[in-house]
């Protein structure tokens, strides 16, 4: 073999361990969930055992209200949570952006939410929202307010706080991120050209963010449409189906119900909608960038 | 176009005092050009009158109104960057518009303004680009084009030019110079090059170590150099130094050292007597030093020639003197030989004393 061609071998080489094992722990099980999905399948079988459905699960899954019920649940809690998030954490991030002391603290201390372990978070926030010895309604009845009945009534809102909770931090620590390497002189610049500090947000700094605000949305709404641990610690789906977001329907249907068959189909729409999400979003930068690229290729044949 | 003034200006990072005191100021529709080595204070000065920098002691006037509590876009001003500091996600035109859109302009003005000044820098092809495809010298043209759309009394620019490769930095310096002339604005110009300074400014501030060690006119300051510094720091090839002392024989002064011997006449040996203890430096630019074989020994440096750098139409030769490195100047056909002792007579007007403990110029 030529010194050049083990040159240009030699990248595909160091890769290969890590695509292996890249195959085995994605693609395989992937494959799995795929191929399961087209069977009636109870877990007491395995899958050779099972009987060919073909498109029956999907078919089934498409009219059950109750699938309908919990993919709305699912949007809306990811709406809610990824948008109130973004804007407190961006909020936070532009806010905090300065040198005064005791601020690098205040930053740690901000992120610390992040570090606890979801179920720990649905422990503590379930005693916090607890209708008689919880903090909130203690807190309401010692100012002589009414009682909420936080998991009742309001559970989708209760656990949509406890979410925010937990992961502005994320979005938080990525937008300061994204604010500290932003060009220093830029801002000079604007502050110069008469910018206020809200115009130097609204001209310079959010435009400039906007790369990382995208990939940290994808993210966010990628975590949101999985979120499983803290909903089922406060509530278990419920009450009714109120709270019963489409990774806990999954994991029941696959548990209670035993039918890993439908299971697997419903993980299958989830995949397929998360996808177009991520496509979508990509499809959208890509669209932005052609744009711009033509109007400079238009300008370009004027001159 | 308004006056401004520096009173004791201060500027301290933490324990550390960068700027000591500066006092200046500068002429309506004046171009000063602030110059010294790197890290001499330069650029603090500039970015505290434009209020990008806090001032820790002392006052900045524009026009007869202390401006130091006032915000950047309060003090009627524009800047160009060293790195340009262009807005990346905006156009051409969007770049150069945006002070005038911030201020809410009607859009037809801001469209005049816009293809005004795209013109007279030459960026009229360019407007709908993004600064990211654009080349150095155009950028550089964006940020003056930015600054120039404004409108404002005060220009500033921090090194606007060292970005640029050699040749495009001759050529901007010179549109630069046109510039200036067309546009009635007070400039101030940052610069570590002594050559911009001088082609450049009306008045040169020259800085070392947070201090101003002189101001004037470009000729004022080649010709009448207060001190070492400036004497060295101005100027291209550099003034040679030697050490001398100061000698009385006979009624005529003659100011001599390691291997040269030479005779001052009226103001200079007048000059002479001031020098403490005898002791001072003597200061020779390479240009004013020329070959010439018949020289009396009173009237001229005999040097050693090292090695001779040929530039074109001039040479610079590089020699040695009792130790000492001597550069000189000539025409290239001059005929010299290297490795030879040779006689170059001093032009008497060319003769700079400095006392050697202060090294301030004797006067
Ligand atoms: N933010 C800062 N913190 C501490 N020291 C600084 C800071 N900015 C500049 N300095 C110091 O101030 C001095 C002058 O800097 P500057 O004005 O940038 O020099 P220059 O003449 O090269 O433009 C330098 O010694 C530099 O180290
Ligand atoms: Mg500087």
């Amino acid at each position: 073999m030529s010194i050049a061609r083990v040159n240009r071998l030699s990248p595909y080489m160091f890769m290969a361990p890590a695509v292996v094992i890249m195959a085995i722990a994605l693609i395989y099980p992937l494959g799995y969930m795929i191929w399961g999905s087209f069977r009636d399948w109870a877990p007491s079988q395995t899958i050779g055992e099972a009987e060919f459905v073909g498109l029956k699960n999907y078919i089934t899954l498409w009219n059950d209200p109750n699938f309908h019920e919990s993919l709305t649940v699912t949007l809306k809690f990811a709406f809610f949570v990824v948008s109130i998030e973004m804007v407190i954490g961006v909020g936070l991030a532009l806010l905090l952006d300065r040198d005064i002391r005791g601020m690098s603290m205040l930053r740690t201390m901000l992120i610390l939410p992040m570090m606890i372990a979801p179920v720990v978070v649905g422990l503590m926030w379930r005693y916090m929202y607890h209708p008689t010895v919880g903090t909130f309604n203690r807190t309401l009845d010692s100012l002589g307010l009414p009682r909420v009945d936080w998991l009742g009534d309001h559970a989708l809102m209760s656990v949509i706080i406890a979410d925010i909770w937990q992961w502005t931090p994320f979005i938080f620590i990525l937008s300061l991120a994204a604010l500290q390497s932003l060009p220093r002189s830029a801002l000079e610049a604007a502050r110069i050209d008469g910018a206020t500090a809200w115009q130097q947000i609204i001209y310079i700094k959010l435009p400039l963010m906007m790369p990382v605000l995208i990939v940290t949305c994808l993210l966010r709404l990628i975590d949101a449409f999985k979120v499983l641990e803290v909903i089922l610690v406060l509530t278990e789906g419920g009450p009714g189906l109120s709270t019963e977001i489409l990774a806990l329907r999954i994991s029941r249907t696959a548990t209670e119900f035993r039918e890993l068959g439908v299971a697997a189909a419903m993980s299958n729409y989830l995949l397929l909608l998360l996808m177009l999400l991520t496509v979508g979003m990509f499809a959208f930068t890509r669209w932005q960038e052609a744009r711009a690229a033509r109007i400079r290729a238009l300008a370009e044949e004027d001159s | 176009m308004p006056i401004i003034r520096l009173d004791s200006l201060v500027k301290r990072y933490g324990e550390v005092q960068v700027l000591h005191g500066i006092e200046l100021e500068m002429a309506d529709n004046e171009f000063t050009v602030l110059v010294g080595p790197s890290g001499c204070g330069k650029s603090t000065t500039l970015r505290m009158i434009a209020g990008l920098e806090d001032v820790s002691d002392g006052e900045i006037y524009i026009g007869d109104k202390p401006v130091s509590h006032l915000e950047p876009k309060d003090r009627d001003l524009a800047m160009v960057f060293q790195d340009y500091a262009l807005y990346p996600h905006m156009n051409v035109a969007q770049n150069i518009s945006f002070a005038l859109r911030l201020q809410k302009r009607p859009k037809s003005e801001i469209d005049t303004k816009v293809r005004d000044v795209a013109d007279l820098v030459g960026l009229t092809d360019f407007l709908a680009r993004k600064p990211g495809a654009l080349s150095g010298g155009q950028r550089q043209r964006v940020a003056m084009a930015r600054a120039l759309a404004k409108d404002s009394g005060i220009f500033l620019f921090d090194e606007p030019l060292s970005n640029l490769d050699a040749k495009l930095r001759g050529q901007m310096r010179a549109e630069l110079a046109m510039m200036s002339q067309r546009v009635e604005k007070n400039m101030i110009y940052v610069t570590h090059d002594q050559i911009e300074a001088m082609t450049l400014a009306d008045r040169i501030v020259v800085m070392h170590g947070g201090y101003i060690q002189q101001q004037g006119t470009p000729e004022e300051l080649f010709k009448r150099p207060a001190n070492r510094f400036v004497a060295g720091f101005l100027g291209s090839p550099p003034m040679n130094f030697l050490t001398a002392r100061i000698q009385e024989e006979n009624g005529q002064i003659f100011v001599a050292g390691q291997g040269f011997r030479l005779r001052l006449d009226g103001a200079k040996a007048q000059l002479a007597g001031k020098a403490k203890a005898g002791e001072v430096i003597l200061g020779i630019r390479p240009s004013d030093l020329r070959f010439d074989a018949e020289a009396s020994a009173e009237t001229s440096l005999s040097l050693n020639v090292l090695v001779s750098e040929y530039i074109g139409a001039q040479s610079v030769l590089l020699c040695e003197c009792g130790g000492t490195n001597v550069m000189v100047e000539l025409n290239s056909e001059t005929p010299v030989a290297l490795g030879q002792t040779l006689n170059f007579t001093v032009n008497p007007n060319g003769i700079h004393l400095f006392d050697q403990q202060s090294e301030e110029a004797l006067s």
